[in-house]
């Protein structure tokens, strides 16, 4: 059973390990010389200002708490889609009334102007 | 067997260690960080009992988008001076020490009545696990459930723009 997963054990390990060899090679290999610019906040970017501790707008509470509640919508969009063939003509209706009601709250969030940035 | 019982360790340490980490970390992004981890390990876990749709949403719904808010959350509310939050002992303090020592004490009897002793997963275990399964059942047998999902949601979407609208005025 746990055998099967290896594979994806791999692909994790790989993945992980691949980040942290390329992390190690460049500390290894590369050479440091460091300046007052390249220590800077933003490398030839923009002059950082204030603090960091600002107190932020609310509009990125409404972009992180509707990528939630539409991504947990997808979520159920999976088990349902594996097994559409079978399903028929109850699962696309139960999909359906599952959809509308989430529309209606997709189409609330645009008239109350939710998606907007100002 | 034994493959199952060494991967179960193995996950239930690290998981045990990230948990430890997160309430134990100064820095507020590290607990985040460590939170993640720890979830990569709970869907390891969900894994050993082959549960894999749950694991697969294990990573996707919570180190995706539950951390996601964690980590807006940690922005949003401006912590100034992270050494302020720790505190001496306070009454808050005292309610989670007694509802920490409820769990252990609830755990200890389960362990010791052998409650928890038939620890056998069912030979149809991986069958049952997949998302073909889950969304067979979903679509069948639950839809009302399903669709009581769909209004939780609705609902939280307005709950969502009721409390981020109301202090649009406010600000700036």
């Amino acid at each position: 059973m746990i055998l099967d997963y290896i594979p994806l054990f791999l692909t994790v390990i790989a993945g992980f390990g691949l980040g942290v060899i390329f992390k190690l090679l460049a500390e290894y290999l590369g050479e440091r010389r460091g300046t007052a610019v390249k220590s800077s906040t933003y490398e030839s970017g923009m002059i950082p200002f204030g603090t960091a501790r600002e107190r932020y707008s609310v509009k990125f509470y409404m972009v992180a708490v509707s990528f939630i509640i539409f991504d947990i919508e997808v979520v159920f969009l999976y088990p349902w889609a594996v097994k559409f063939r079978e399903l028929g003509t109850p699962g696309i209706a139960a999909m359906a009334v599952f959809f509308i009601i989430l529309l209606l709250g997709y189409l609330y969030e645009i008239r109350k102007g939710g998606f907007e940035w100002e | 067997m034994t493959l199952e019982i060494i991967s179960f360790v193995v996950f239930a340490l690290l998981a045990i260690a990230s948990a430890l980490l997160v309430i134990t970390a100064k820095h507020p992004v590290v607990s985040a960080m460590s939170m993640i981890f720890h979830f990569f390990m709970l869907a390891g876990l969900y894994l050993t009992l082959s549960a894999q749709f749950i694991a697969v949403m294990q990573v996707m719904v919570y180190a995706g988008a539950i951390m996601v808010l964690v980590v807006f959350a940690i922005m949003l509310l401006n912590l100034g001076d992270e050494g302020k939050l720790r505190s001496g002992f306070n009454f808050r303090k005292l309610v989670a020490w007694f509802l920490g020592g409820a769990l252990a004490v609830q755990i200890a009897v389960l362990l010791s009545n052998g409650a928890l002793s038939n620890t056998a997963i069912s030979e149809k275990a991986s069958e049952l696990g997949t998302a073909q399964v889950i969304g067979g059942e979903l679509f069948t047998n639950y839809i009302y459930p399903i669709e009581i999902v769909g209004i939780l949601l609705f609902a939280a979407i307005v709950g969502a723009i009721y409390m981020a609208k109301k202090n649009l005025p406010t600000e700036e």
